[in-house]
């Protein structure tokens, strides 16, 4: 029994079927990769776990917990952080007080109004917002106004936003997306870093063959919005049908 | 029957100045993105067109005619027109009475001129700023057109009547049927209403059926592909700016028969307008116009005896009610598009 | 101290400098001097600088912080003064339950309006406040004031009548309102010299609460919960999806500064014990607008500085006519004179709006962080020119020694 249950999930968007019976499970602290050509139906998948969208049909278990209509704010709280495909962080605040907020919504929950206390006496968030920073090696930018920032930085910080909330799944949606090959290097190394100093479970949507063959324990095919193989990484390069749905779209 | 029609009725000259209204605040919010909280100022500057162009018009000049004497025995003074005497007395006459229809022609290139200004000159640097600097600048901005107008016609309405041979009613009752008198309606109104069909029908038409209005339209579908593909998305949204200016100042003209101009007028079709423009769904014109007529009718019948007996005030609440309910029901107004101002 | 750092203390020791002084600051000109017409410092007009920074405090902890522009907030104003008369009407002129009501019932009823109008951002959320506020006007104005039912009394304004019962006035109060028979009219006036001074009950009430919200501000804007609120202006979707529910936030934020604003409201009707529609209408609403953007919105001393300005000079600019430009300008040949003055007329006495707008425009145009703004690039300028200076006079030693 994986961590995270799909079952005979079908979404339809007016004429067209995005998702058509998918079934997917993930394990326990491996890392899943669902790859597939444009249009397979990846990021819908992806929004149907987080909350974005509700499939028409089929479940979503995440720990033997439906996540079918729940709030994004939710799904969040019960164990499952994102990562965007562009990233997502609070421009208009400091890098610490970035890696504060998550902090604080591991701590106190989706809402409580603290309004009197200041957020510079919170002795407890602040450290461990400073050791998360160490360990991406960002403590020296902690006061940056984090808009000017790199995106190779801004996507470390959206890792830090996530990984410090302890979360039980991290979702990324094409983490390397539209980025120069040495950023992608540097994206996989913090993974694969990320990956073998903690017990984490990470589900990566991808299209980068390069990243998912580094990182993937597991990998789903997806192929017009139908799963098409699931199988371990060495296996799926070799697999015929998986070379004619994806990789005769680069051919052609 | 015939009070159900003529409530109709009623309404429809408030509808068609909120549909015209509406019609100009959704183009620019499509074409341009831009949130106009000047666009009721526009509306005013079109009615105190009319007023203009009247005075200039009545501008007169005095003589004495020494056959005539007036109370005290002195000759009397008489005061006549420039353009009595240039055209003779009855087409000078008949020129002034007609002022306001007149000032149609006047009004359409001040109007595209002050749209055009407005937007390079202004709207311009603001497509890249937020919606609320975009609300807040434009609102600046109509308190200052409104208190440069109050500044020269003072703060009192304005009479400025319709030509003399179209400020009778009409029975309209009798030609479909009912006894007369049922249904008496003002020609103007109806005049007004028949304006603001075909200027509708005119944007319509125009973005239909030009190859200027389809790439307004492609663009305000997608802005970006457009102008990716080589077009001079720009110049062309300064024309719209202008068009819409027009409408805008069009509709203004035509209703100074109807209400008498002053420099608050602006502001007070503004909120409703927006409130139309947001039940009409943002940025769908035909949802615009549809939504105009709709809250013009509804406020005519929240108007009647029996409604206000009913629920005392109705009818200037109605229209926050119908849009706080449609807001909360349908976020997208009755024919929005998905992905207009979502988050 | 107060759990405040050095310079948000500092600053409130400044608020408390300024607002405690104010008599004396406002009034730097003798009474009987020509400049005397730029005195501010007359009871009514400096309680209006405090009230209205009241309002544009809470205003700012919606807009500065969340980035949700209200365009309704007036309505919780008048809600705020029509219970405080209902007050003076029924049970007592003592004003600490009158502004404890206004505050309640403005509470309640932006809860209400918030709770509605949150499930729309954006220029929705403008419209749908917008919308709320024009119809609590028409409510206030006409629906909720016939023979049968007369809430707000119309036109005309609420206010206190003889045979109002006042259940609990007693004959040895003052027949105003008063705190604890301290009467909020009665003045001292303190004159030195040639100048004159006011010191006024009912103002330094008024300083009074007015310390007491924006301590409550500041705490506000350094908690965690004033960090959500930046967080929800900077990037709504990775707050939801960082496990946090904006619209509680928004919700605690907007029904707090419908509690100021009710605050204002109550306090208004306390120096005056009258209510009237207009204060609810939507032009009122955007003049709190006008007060955040132009002094800053986000920032703690910008509501203030905002609501300052814009009532003194309002005060001010209404006052200049064209015999006292004429005054002015009297050093110059005449026809220049007569053409300042020409040019000028618009902008003063009734055209104080036409300056407001444009001073308006210019704010958002080139200074959309308002005075605060423009005080810091000031700063920074003159910081810079004296670092220059400081490196000339360096060059200008160095041969020498």
């Amino acid at each position: 029994m994986g961590i995270l249950e799909v079952k005979g999930v079908n979404k339809r968007f007016g004429g067209l079927q995005a998702l058509g019976d998918v079934n997917l499970s993930v394990k326990e602290n491996t890392v899943h990769a669902i790859i597939g050509p444009n249009g397979a139906g990846k990021s819908t998948l992806l929004n149907c776990l987080v909350g974005k969208l509700i499939p028409d049909t089929g479940s979503v278990m995440f720990d033997g917990q439906s996540v079918l209509g729940c709030k994004p704010h939710q799904i969040n709280q019960m164990g499952i952080s994102r990562v965007f495909q562009t990233p997502e962080i609070f421009s208009d605040l400091t890098v610490l007080e970035n890696i504060m907020i998550p902090c604080f919504a591991k701590r106190d929950g989706s809402f409580r109004l603290h309004a009197f206390e200041s957020f510079a006496q919170e002795k407890d968030i602040l450290e461990k917002a400073e050791a998360i920073l160490e360990d991406v090696n960002m403590a020296d930018k902690r006061h940056m106004h984090s808009a000017s920032m790199s995106r190779g930085d801004k996507r470390r910080l959206e890792m830090a936003m996530c990984l410090v909330q302890e979360p039980r799944l991290l979702l990324l949606d094409e983490p390397t997306a539209g980025m120069a090959r040495a950023d992608t290097n540097n994206t996989i190394d913090l993974l694969k870093q990320i990956n073998d100093q903690r017990d984490i479970t990470m589900c990566i949507i991808e299209h980068d063959m390069h990243v998912v063959f580094s990182l993937a324990d597991r990998i789903t095919v997806l192929a017009q919005g139908r799963p098409l193989v699931e199988d371990a990484p060495e296996n799926i390069k070799g697999n015929p049908k998986v070379q004619e749905a994806y990789l005769g779209e680069v051919a052609a | 029957m015939d009070a159900f029609i003529l409530q109709v009725l009623n309404g429809l000259d408030k509808g068609s100045a909120y549909a015209l209204i509406a019609l100009g605040l959704t183009l620019i919010f499509g074409t341009l993105g831009v949130v106009n909280f000047a666009h009721g100022a526009l509306f005013m500057l079109g009615s105190f067109c009319a007023v203009t162009l009247q005075r200039i018009l009545s501008l007169s000049y005095e003589t004495i005619d020494e056959t005539q004497l007036d109370f005290l025995g002195n000759p009397l003074k008489v005061k006549s027109t420039y353009i009595e005497s240039w055209l003779g007395k009855d087409v000078g006459l008949a020129i002034i009475d007609w002022s306001v229809p007149i000032a149609i022609l006047f009004a359409i290139p001040v109007m595209i001129a002050i749209g055009v200004i407005m937007e390079r000159g202004l709207i311009k640097h603001f497509y890249k700023r937020p919606h609320a600097d975009q609300i807040l600048v434009t609102f600046g901005l109509a308190i200052v057109i409104q208190e440069v107008v109050k500044y020269y016609y003072g703060a009192n309405p304005i009479q400025t009547p319709a030509p003399d041979s179209l400020s009778k009613a009409l029975d309209l009752g009798v030609m479909i049927g009912f006894d007369p008198n049922a249904i008496i309606y003002p020609y103007w109104r109806l005049i007004y209403f028949f304006f603001s069909m075909t200027v509708i029908a005119g944007v319509f038409a125009f973005l239909q059926f030009t190859t200027f209005g389809m790439v307004v339209r492609a663009g305000m579908a997608d802005r970006e592909t457009v102008s990716m593909l080589g077009i001079n998305i720009d110049k062309r949204f300064t024309i719209m700016f202008g068009i819409a200016a027009a409408v805008a100042g069009l509709a203004g003209v035509m209703y100074t028969p109807i209400n008498p101009p002053n420099y608050h007028m602006g502001m007070d079709f503004l909120v409703l307008s927006f409130v139309v423009v947001v039940v009409g769904g943002m940025g769908s014109l035909p949802g615009a116009v549809l939504a105009g007529f709709l809250l013009g009718i509804l406020e005519s019948f929240a108007s009647t005896a029996w409604a206000t007996s009913l629920l005392p005030g109705i009818n200037q609440i109605i229209i926050y009610l119908v849009a706080i309910i449609v807001l909360l029901t349908r976020p997208r107004g009755l024919m929005g598009r998905k992905g207009v101002m979502e988050e | 101290m107060l759990g405040l750092n050095f310079r948000d203390r500092s600053l409130f020791f400044i608020v408390i400098a300024l607002t405690v002084l104010a008599p004396f600051i406002l009034n730097p000109f003798p009474s009987e001097s020509s400049l005397a017409q730029f005195n501010a410092g007359y009871p009514d007009l400096m309680q209006r600088f405090v009230i209205f920074g009241i309002f544009a405090i809470g205003f700012n902890i919606l807009f500065g912080l969340t980035g949700y522009l209200s365009f309704g907030h007036a309505a919780f104003l008048g809600v705020g003064s029509y219970a405080a008369v209902w007050v003076f009407k029924l049970f007592t002129y003592n004003v600490l339950p009158a502004i404890i009501l206004a505050v309640a019932v403005a509470g309640l009823f932006s809860l209400l309006i918030g709770y509605v109008s949150l499930r729309r951002s954006g220029i929705y959320f403008s419209i749908l406040t917008l919308a709320f506020a024009q119809m609590s006007f028409a409510l206030a104005y006409s629906v909720l004031s016939n023979p049968k039912f007369n809430l707000t009394n119309g036109e005309t304004g609420l206010q206190v009548y003889a045979d109002d019962p006042q259940w609990l006035h007693r004959d040895s109060l003052p027949d105003l309102p008063h705190l604890f028979g301290l009467s909020m009219r009665s003045n001292y006036q303190l004159d030195i010299g040639a100048w004159t001074f006011n010191f006024n009950v009912g103002y330094y009430l008024c300083v009074v609460i007015m310390l007491i919200v924006f301590y409550i501000a500041i705490r506000l804007f350094r908690s965690p919960f004033g960090m959500m609120l930046r967080a929800i202006k900077s990037n709504q979707q990775r707050l939801n999806y960082t496990g946090l529910n904006s619209r509680p936030y928004t919700l605690a934020a907007f029904v707090i500064s419908g509690m100021y604003a009710g605050l204002a409201g109550g306090l208004m009707a306390a120096m005056d014990p009258l209510a009237g529609a207009e204060r609810m209408q939507w032009t009122a609403s955007g003049e709190v607008v006008l007060m955040v953007i132009l002094g800053g919105a986000g920032t703690l001393i910008g509501p203030i500085l905002g609501a300052g300005f814009i009532k003194y000079f309002e005060n001010i600019f209404s006052k200049i006519n064209d015999q006292i430009l004429h005054q002015w300008f009297a050093f110059l040949p005449d026809g220049l004179e007569d053409f300042l003055v020409f040019i000028i007329h618009p902008f003063i006495g009734k055209g104080w709006h036409l300056t407001l707008g444009i001073l308006f425009m210019l704010v958002v145009i080139f200074l959309p962080g308002g005075l605060v703004e423009g005080g810091q690039r000031l700063g920074k300028l003159f910081g810079r020119r004296k670092k220059t200076e400081d490196a000339a006079k360096d060059a200008a030693n160095t041969p020498a020694e």
